[in-house]
């Protein structure tokens, strides 16, 4: 069974940073299927950069925990994706290896930070693709390009091997094209690591159910308010009623912390990463630092020139919020914040079993088209609460708006990741038929 | 003007790995970067795993020093930019340590017995290394073996009043740790200290990574005449930091940059709270050295000097107890007076020496079989063969090949005739009263006789033989 996938993608979306020929695959439940892998999780051989010049010709002598479970599972491992240079993004534009372009529509982008992996799938390149997902990263491309994609529970899949940008906040989690296939992958990379200390040995074996009777659904407010598009507020609610049709019923929730929930996201992403990128530096790995300098201003000159303005935006930002003086202000009161919105969905998935709502407040943007930083941030709104919370969301395609894919995305209880795919699975296999 | 010391140490637990991944911590004597993995190499993606054996050791020292293990601790990162950092920042325990609020029972310099406070102890990784090549080359050298490395930080309170008390309580530690077996103590750099110090109402200095217990008292003298001298002359002592300089026995000032560090604490993400109190009260503890000394006292019979001396190190006191049994208060003498002198000048480790030997020469001095002169000789003799790596012979043996069987009394006269004969000034003194005399005279005898006979036998000889008229 074991053999070599030939492997020369027609990429006009600019989709990988790295593609492999002749990728090898054993045997397994995904002997010889080629998947794509975004560039931020660690694949031993094959050059790993996050996007960035500081990482390019970096090439990991050790797999990630997933890659080596797809490995494992007899999968090819055809390329590495585009994504926002450390998955500091939401539209793939800020790649030291330029944007990736929307399959969809090639003038608008494909969300991010995993919009690579999103375009891979969307373009039929690959069936399926791991994505990364910090405050919205496999759901907001998944969204963009009309595919599905879950962010798993936190401590549901390894963390090993994932280049960090927020550890708190980040998962692997699956993309694919259908539902079916999203569980599929989710099978293949969610087991135990004793290396990521922050993992819970919760595997997931699960083949999607497409029964809803009797589940009650969370509509909260705050999902259907300022700033969503009301034409895409529409076709999550037309998805919705479908799934009543299905014997699923409705409930109001609220999750009133989310008014703090873009602050506190943006404080505590940022001061994480102001930590995990300090180590890249030039002196182990990535172009080399500048011997001839003393090491201080070699760090300086090598990162103000290697790290593209956003990211060296937000380690300005994290460090500040870390600072003594100010963490109290800033950094602490985040954790609060991010405590005060847990409990809010704890609350709100005692009343119901899920929740639904838009993945996105928006249809993808035009290239070029977010300049401003702040109204980038304000797009992650909807998906960095889940990744505050640590539940699991998945975001399935439910209809268009400007002929541009609209994501109906689904919030369920912490490890109950089976769950939120077999209501994803239950619109899909409905709207399908 | 009242001196006020307190003290960090780091210490180097002696687990077989790494605090966060499975690393050899062996590493003397090898090549540069050869005991190192993605983790202890900060490699992108990789994740801290918590070694939960650096954990036990940590508690174990807690209980020894009589420590309240909170119900949870926890993980921060230390954010700073240094080449042999790997990371670019240390994990370690900042607001939360491991162990707080323990003591540790010195002797102060009137040699009264006082508590030093122990704040808290917390566990951390220690960094890799710089290697400055010499012949100013024009790079730094990284060796990333020691990244890793679990250190155990100790922090007292301002307690210690003396240069003097400060080595005095590190020698003591030094000592706890080992009977613990959680610290190897002829691993070099591993313990390391940082001293603050400062005249009663003054200004703190500290004193940075000083590397060595004698390097301590050193430092810490200095810094008592330049901080008194400064206040003398009516000056201020600045508050800051200062470097030890070892070669020359001096402190020197830190630059000001350093000293404006902020380390950005936060809680590591990637470690969970360690919530270990309830692991406490599982760990045995061996006998610590000050009841190991009250039960030497009490069982052997021997003096609190020697009981102090033999418990102060586990080794040390291990070797008395399978020695005493000969007879306690003999071996004792031997081992911490004799043997330890001797090993001192050898500088040899009591490892190397094997204690059934030692047993059967104490039995020798206890039959009185030998003198304690020849007893001398034979210990040397065994001691440089072990030294040189060769079979210990039995100390029975070389008396037998060196003739050194205690002389029976009428064996002597004629060396004493001759003595005596040969050093007329000396007898006239002897009869002056000038009792140096008589010692010089037997001692001449000792010499002949190459220590066969017991000085205070020959004394008694040496003067009955003059009073009797003889010359």
């Amino acid at each position: 069974m074991a053999g070599t996938l030939d492997f020369s993608p027609d990429d006009r979306y600019n989709a990988f940073i790295t593609t492999c020929a002749e990728a090898p695959f054993g045997d397994g439940p995904l002997a010889g299927t080629a998947v794509a892998v975004k560039d931020n999780i660690s694949t031993a051989g094959i050059r790993t950069t996050c996007g960035s010049k500081i990482l390019d010709g970096y090439v990991p002598p050790y797999d990630a925990h997933v890659v080596d479970l797809l490995r494992r599972a007899g999968a090819a491992i055809v390329g590495k994706t585009n994504m926002d240079e450390f998955g500091m993004g939401s539209t793939t534009e800020t790649s030291a290896f330029g944007p990736t372009r929307n399959p969809v529509d090639l003038t608008r982008v494909p969300g991010g930070s995993s919009g690579g992996s999103a375009a891979a799938v969307a373009a039929g390149l690959v069936p399926m693709a791991l994505g990364t997902d910090t405050g919205g990263s496999i759901r907001c491309p998944a969204a963009f390009c009309g595919i599905a994609g879950l962010k798993p529970t936190y401590g549901r899949v390894s963390r090993y091997g994932l280049i960090a940008y927020a550890n708190s906040l980040e998962q692997v989690g699956p993309m694919a094209r259908t539902v079916e296939d999203v569980s599929r992958l989710m099978s293949v990379i969610a087991h135990y690591d004793p290396r990521d200390s922050t993992m819970l040995d919760r595997p997931y074996n699960h083949r999607p159910s497409a029964e809803v009777k009797g589940l009650r659904i969370g509509i909260p407010e705050e999902y259907f308010g300022e700033g969503v598009d009301p034409r895409v507020g529409e076709s999550v609610r037309d998805a919705i009623g479908v799934l009543e049709g299905l014997g699923a019923e409705t409930v109001p929730v609220s999750i009133p912390g989310m008014r703090h929930a873009l602050a506190a996201y943006y404080v505590i992403c940022t001061s994480e990463a102001s930590s995990n990128l300090a180590r890249f530096d030039g002196v182990r790995y990535g172009p080399a630092v500048d011997t001839r300098k003393s090491w201080h201003e070699a760090y300086q000159d090598l990162r103000r020139e290697l790290l593209g303005a956003e990211v060296r935006r937000r380690i300005m930002l994290g460090t500040f919020a870390l600072s003594a003086g100010y963490a109290g202000q800033y950094y602490a009161k985040a954790q609060v914040a991010r405590r005060k919105i847990r409990e809010d969905f704890g609350r709100a998935l005692r009343e119901a079993d899920v929740i639904a709502g838009p993945t996105m407040p928006t249809v993808a943007f035009r290239l070029g088209e977010k300049t401003d930083p702040i109204s980038m941030y304000l797009s992650d709104i909807l998906t960095a609460p889940a990744n505050l919370a640590g539940i699991p969301a998945i975001s399935v395609p439910c209809g268009r708006v400007d002929g541009l894919p609209v994501g109906l995305q689904i919030m369920g209880r912490q490890f109950e990741d089976e769950r939120v795919v077999d209501v994803a699975f239950a619109y899909e296999q409905e709207v399908r038929a | 003007m009242k001196t006020i010391v307190g003290l960090e140490i780091h210490v180097q637990l002696s687990t077989a790995t790494k605090l966060f991944c499975g690393c050899s911590t062996d590493y003397r004597d090898d090549e540069p970067n050869t005991h190192c993995c993605p983790v202890c190499l900060g490699l992108p993606g990789a994740l801290p795993r918590l070694n939960k054996r650096a954990v036990e050791y940590g508690l174990k020292v807690a209980k020894a020093l009589d420590m309240r293990v909170p119900e949870e601790s926890e993980f921060a990162r230390k954010n700073y930019f240094y080449p042999d950092l790997a990371k670019a920042y240390q994990i370690t325990q900042s607001d939360r340590p491991l162990a707080v609020e323990g003591t540790v029972e010195i002797e102060d310099d009137e040699g009264h017995e006082k508590i030093v406070r122990i704040t808290r102890a917390h566990l951390e990784e220690d960094p890799g290394r710089l290697i400055h090549i010499a012949g100013g080359s024009k790079y730094s050298l990284v060796d990333y073996n020691r990244s890793g490395i679990p250190l155990l930080e100790i922090v007292t309170e301002p307690d210690m009043r003396s240069p003097q008390e400060a080595r005095r309580f590190l020698n003591k530690l030094r000592t706890i740790l080992e009977y613990l077996g959680v610290f190897d103590g002829e691993r070099e750099g591993g313990l390391r200290v940082d001293a603050n110090i400062s005249m009663e109402g003054s200004e703190r200095v500290e004193v940075k990574n000083i590397s060595s217990y004698k390097g301590v008292e050193k430092a810490l003298t200095f810094e008592v005449t330049r901080q008194r001298n400064l206040l003398r002359r009516g000056q201020k002592v600045a508050r800051e930091t200062r470097h030890f300089v070892e070669g020359r026995g001096i402190t020197t000032s830190a630059r000001s940059k350093e000293e404006a560090q902020d380390y950005r604490y936060f809680p590591d993400p990637d470690l969970p709270p360690l919530r270990v109190a309830g692991w406490v009260e599982a760990i045995d503890l061996p006998e610590l050295p000050v009841a190991r000394k009250n039960r030497f006292m009490a069982q052997y019979g021997i003096s609190l000097n020697h009981a102090r001396t033999l418990t102060g190190d586990p080794k040390l006191a291990d070797f008395y107890e399978a020695v005493a049994h000969v007879e306690p208060v003999l071996a004792a003498t031997w081992v911490a007076d004799t043997l330890l002198g001797e090993l001192n000048y050898r500088e040899m480790s009591i490892a190397a020496v094997p204690a059934e030997r030692i047993a059967e020469l104490i039995a020798l001095l206890r039959s009185e079989t030998i003198t304690d002169a020849a007893g001398v000789q034979v210990l040397r003799e065994m001691l440089d063969a072990c030294a040189a790596g060769n079979p210990c012979e039995p100390p029975a043996a070389i008396v037998e090949r060196e003739g050194l069987t205690r002389a029976a009394e009428g064996e002597f006269t004629q060396v004493v005739e001759k003595v005596v004969a040969a050093n007329p000034q000396a007898v006239e003194d002897y009869r002056a009263g000038k009792k140096g005399a008589l010692n010089f005279l037997v001692g001449q005898v000792m010499k002949e006789t190459r220590g066969r006979a017991d000085p205070r036998e020959l004394g008694r000889i040496v003067s009955e033989y003059i009073d009797r008229g003889g010359v």
